[in-house]
């Protein structure tokens, strides 16, 4: 278990808040890229996705973080409350994937919202969707949710897991009528087919709680941390999509309804 | 085209204006006050370039490659500069609606030798031209300068520290600047009134000094405010070439512009200072813009036109300089800076249309480094504005940002920015120039005992090096104290005689002729290599730094074992110790007298000269290596900053501006995608992080929108991107303008981008 709560051998309910400790792989402030505004961003450290065109290889695992009490990173991000309160923001969880760690990412979300006044948003898969508690959602205003794809034998063979749970995971959100914006990565040759963007933006639509798609282009920026982790990028030859092959996929988006970007 | 004052202009030019105060005094302020329109919308009523316009400024834009490539256009090489000196020029005498050029072409550089004739002479050779010999004579033989009495004066210590460049880029050969003439003056009064003023001011020190110690001051001040009016009456001269009496008060928008301008133009014509800034103009030229959009007298389109030929005029001021100064202040910087926007005291935003008209010159005419605009911030001006600001800012990279909140509550709502974040009440306060001095290179000093780490030699106070194999934390800083205790003392002298020697030999007398005559002056000293100072310190308290020594004991390189906080993470244990340094520094400072009573003040800015710095630093105990760049004004070091530029920026607001009044420097890069996804988010979030960084006491920033590629294709390309503009430490430059060495620091610096 990487995340505790002192003493360890108490369940989680028991313990006091203030102990719980996690893995976490470093924190950034960020704006316009990981939620509305200026956002204090939390990446926690492991992930049970290998997405063939993860730009975060060097979070895959627990021990790539280290071991960090959660007041610790609540007394980082309250450094920023008076930055973000005047500018616009919150602060995010992230990962990894954060809910790889749910009772950490439920005290961080939970302290971010309650003892710092901050805009809260979580960033996942939704592969352990099922490990969030109402309660974890309910210090949750904003969830980014990444749908990688609609077919089944595709996202496992992007991410090496089932796609349902993540499925599964975004009705419970919309029956919660939490809000969600949806993220879905254009890489060409991959999951840039007419049939699996249409799926996509047609469960997307369905939902009704989603209040904006990012359509986010890939890139190849991580490809440095690939190499520098002895890891094969397979996509190294694989384009970033032409700004035409963006703006249609977000078309397909918009097409339904949704708010694109 | 001529426009004459008619003898009921005066009551004329002042038709429909209100409130009194202004009319018995020379308040310009209070006129503003009592008679702009504040403008709370957004951009929509923004006019383009007309084709006159852009016919214009195209006889400029052709003549600037042949510039760019000679290093000047050309040069009237044999006239000394004076207000009057050159016969007047135009670039299309048919076309212009504001006329004057510093000489009788554009582009044409004047020589300007009661600086010193050294850099006159060492120009003139540079590129090519004669050397006049009957002048040479003249300002070797008979007329000393600015430069010649420096040189009398200073110290063997001074002239020490000078040459090993741990007190650098004195005007000591250039003029000093950082002056701002109210130039207002001259629009809303007219010249003889303002010579009348002088006159009084001049009358009131008739009586014979009774007090010795004031004997000197009284007798220089009757000099100056003879030179003052002397001036004026020049400038007057100067405006009948062109065809205008600026006897009277301006009566249009159009005679505003022009009469501003004239006195500007006056002031470039004769001075050649560092940074030759323009004020607060756009909300006072608004008002007159307005009178006459109300009257019928112009169109929207037609005040934008008066406005673009104006910022026409303003990016050609040009200034002959020698190649060891480009290296200091790199891409030909005049500083014309204009500062816009703030809030009123009484909390009316000064945001006007004009003031969205200044900025909506850069789209117009294209991105330009000059004028150099300045937006005062506050979370109070309006939407629209902070908007339009914003959107300014991502395509073009053309604004720096200064926090109205700290500057209003000490230097009131008429305030400018001289240069780049020099804050002063218009015409009421002066700066003495003081460049600044190397912290870094100091605390190697205290290292080595006052010995220079590059030469070897002996410069600050004899101590003995440090003789551990570690450093400790205690005795560097014991023995910094003892170093910076000399800097100060040293520094603040050499200021003295700069000054002095300045205001003997190349005193700013149209400048001071738009100023009250009991100014408040203030001493500007400055530091450069904060961050390597600062992370110095700190690895050697929270590392194991073990010293490099040569041969003679001299320490020249560092071993760095584990980590230690870096500068620039919005953590207290490295941030402190950068406190600490501005604060010791400052308190030090202010122990030495300084000539004419001036208030000490300092500020933390480079301008480029950090790269000249750190060429002349050695190796430094944060693992910075010899030669390498110190990071620009008080931007943390590249790369060492690793949690955004939110974090970067509040280490930097944690500098405490009390104690660094003349401006603390902050330069950011981002890539558009790290302010986000579409023009509308990005827009919204810089104005967060523009709020937020004023909220959290941050002072200056510089905001370049850019994308590393482009800066890296323009070094390759330097023909495709003639007006390719980024913001450097307080002022905006022509990329391809810069040299390669500074090119390349511009694209290593942190860029912020989303990842």
């Amino acid at each position: 278990m990487a995340e505790t709560a002192a003493p360890a051998v108490t369940p989680a309910g028991v313990a006091t808040r203030r102990t719980v400790t996690g893995m976490l792989h470093s924190w950034d402030l960020s704006t316009g890229v990981d939620g509305p505004g200026t956002r204090f961003v939390a990446f926690l450290a492991g992930c049970p996705l290998r997405c063939l065109y993860c730009h975060n290889p060097d979070t895959r695992y627990l021990r790539d973080g280290g071991r960090t009490p959660a007041e610790e990173i609540v007394r980082e991000a309250a450094k920023y409350t008076g930055f973000i309160h005047a500018s616009g923001g919150g602060a995010t969880v992230s990962g990894g994937e954060p809910l790889l760690q749910p009772l950490f990412t439920a005290e961080l979300l939970h302290r971010f919202k309650h003892e710092l006044g901050l805009h809260t948003a979580l960033d996942t898969s939704g592969f352990l969707g099922g490990r969030a508690t109402d309660a974890l959602l309910a210090d949750t205003d904003l969830v980014l949710l990444d749908i990688k794809s609609w077919d089944r034998a595709l996202y496992r063979h992007l991410t090496g897991r089932e796609l349902a749970p993540t499925l599964a995971f975004a009705r419970r959100l919309a029956d919660l009528g939490k809000e969600v914006w949806v993220r879905f990565v254009l890489v060409p040759h991959l999951t840039d087919a007419a049939e699996n963007i249409e799926g996509v933006a047609a469960f997307t639509a369905s939902l009704g709680n989603v209040t904006r798609v990012d359509v986010l282009p890939f890139h190849k920026l991580g490809a440095a941390k690939w190499r520098a982790l002895g890891l094969d990028f397979t996509l190294a030859d694989t384009p970033a999509p032409t700004a035409d092959q963006t703006a249609a996929a977000r078309a397909v988006f918009a097409a339904h309804g949704l708010q694109t970007v | 085209m001529t426009v004459r004052q008619t003898e009921t202009a005066t009551r004329g030019a002042w038709d429909g204006f209100r409130g009194g105060l202004w009319r018995d005094a020379i308040d310009v302020r209070d006129f503003i006050q009592h008679n702009y329109t504040p403008y709370h919308g957004d951009a929509a009523f923004l006019a383009g370039p007309t084709e006159r316009t852009l016919a214009v400024w195209k006889q400029i834009t052709d003549r600037l490659p042949e510039e760019r490539a000679k290093g000047v256009y050309d040069i009237a090489y044999d006239v000394p500069a004076g207000i009057t000196a050159h016969a007047p020029g135009w670039i299309d005498r048919e076309k212009e609606l504001i006329v004057g050029l510093q000489t009788d072409a554009p582009l044409k550089r004047a020589i300007m030798p009661n600086g010193g004739w050294r850099m006159v002479a060492g120009a003139l050779r540079t590129y090519g031209y004669p050397v006049p010999p009957e002048l040479e004579k003249v300002f070797t033989a008979y007329r000393k300068t600015h430069n010649d009495g420096v040189f009398d004066a200073y110290t063997p210590q001074i002239l020490a520290a000078r040459r090993a460049g741990i007190i650098t880029g004195l005007p000591d050969a250039y003029g000093r600047g950082r002056i701002i003439g109210d130039y207002r003056r001259v629009a809303l009064y007219g010249v003889d009134r303002l010579i009348e003023a002088k006159r009084v001011e001049k009358s009131q020190l008739d009586d014979l000094p009774q007090d010795p110690a004031r004997l000197e001051e009284v007798i220089r001040e009757r000099e100056e405010l003879a030179e003052q009016i002397r001036a004026l009456g020049e400038l007057k001269a100067m405006a009948e070439a062109y065809g205008y009496d600026l006897s009277g008060p301006a009566g249009t928008a159009r005679e505003a512009v022009q009469w501003l301008y004239f006195a500007y133009l006056a002031a470039v014509k004769e001075q050649n200072g560092a940074a030759m800034s323009l004020g607060r103009t756009s909300t006072f030229l608004d008002v007159y813009l307005q009178r006459d959009l109300e009257a019928g007298l112009l169109t929207e389109e037609q005040a934008q036109e008066l406005v673009d030929d104006f910022v026409i005029k303003l990016r050609i001021v040009r200034f002959l300089r020698t190649p060891e100064y480009d290296e200091l202040f790199s891409g030909d910087p005049t500083w014309v800076t204009e500062s816009i926007g703030g809030v009123g005291e009484d909390g009316r935003p000064l945001v006007t249309r004009a003031s969205f008209r200044y900025l909506q010159t850069l789209y117009n005419l294209g991105p330009a480094p000059e004028p150099n605009l300045t937006v005062f911030w506050s979370p109070r001006l309006p939407r629209g504005f902070k908007e339009f600001c914003a959107k300014v800012s991502i395509d073009t990279s053309g604004i720096q940002y200064e926090s109205d909140e700290l500057m209003r509550p000490r230097f009131g709502d008429d305030t400018a920015i001289a240069c780049c974040v020099s804050a002063m009440p218009v015409g009421r306060q002066m700066q003495f120039f003081g460049a600044r001095v190397n912290l870094a290179k100091t605390v190697l000093y205290a290292i080595n005992g006052g010995r220079d780490e590059v030469s070897g030699a002996q410069v600050g106070p004899e101590s003995g090096p440090i003789t551990g194999e570690v450093l400790d934390h205690g005795e560097v800083v014991a023995r910094l104290d003892r170093q910076l205790d000399w800097l100060a003392a040293t520094y603040v002298h050499a200021l003295d005689v700069i000054h002095y020697m300045h205001d003997k030999y190349a005193y700013e007398r149209l400048e001071m002729a738009l100023h009250d005559r009991d100014v408040r002056r203030t001493l500007a000293c400055g530091i450069a290599g904060l961050a390597v100072a600062a992370d110095s310190l700190s690895a050697i308290r929270y590392a194991t730094v073990r010293p490099v020594r040569d041969d003679s004991g001299l320490v020249v390189d560092y071993l760095v074992e584990g980590e230690y906080p870096a500068y620039g993470n919005n953590d207290d244990r490295a941030d402190a110790i950068a406190v600490w340094l501005v604060e010791e520094f400052m308190r030090k400072v202010r122990k030495h007298p300084t000539y004419r009573g001036a208030e000490h003040t300092q500020s933390v800015l480079t301008i480029t000269s950090n790269v000249v710095y750190g060429r002349k630093t050695g190796n430094t105990p944060d693992g910075r290596r010899a030669g390498e760049p110190f990071s620009p004004g008080a931007n943390p070091m590249n790369g060492r900053d690793r949690h955004g530029y939110v974090a970067a920026a509040l280490s930097v607001a944690k500098l405490p501006y009390e104690q660094a009044e003349d401006g603390i420097s902050l330069t950011n890069t981002v890539t558009p995608d790290a302010l986000g996804r579409t023009d509308e988010e990005r827009i919204a979030n810089l104005v967060g992080v523009l709020d937020g960084y004023t909220t959290c006491r941050g002072f200056h920033m510089n905001v370049n929108v850019l994308n590393r590629d482009t800066l890296l294709d323009a070094m390759e390309h330097p023909e495709n991107y003639p007006q390719l503009t980024i913001r450097v430490s307080g002022y905006a430059v022509n990329f391809v303008r810069l040299t390669r060495e500074q090119q390349l620091d511009v694209v290593n610096r942190t860029f912020h981008d989303a990842l």
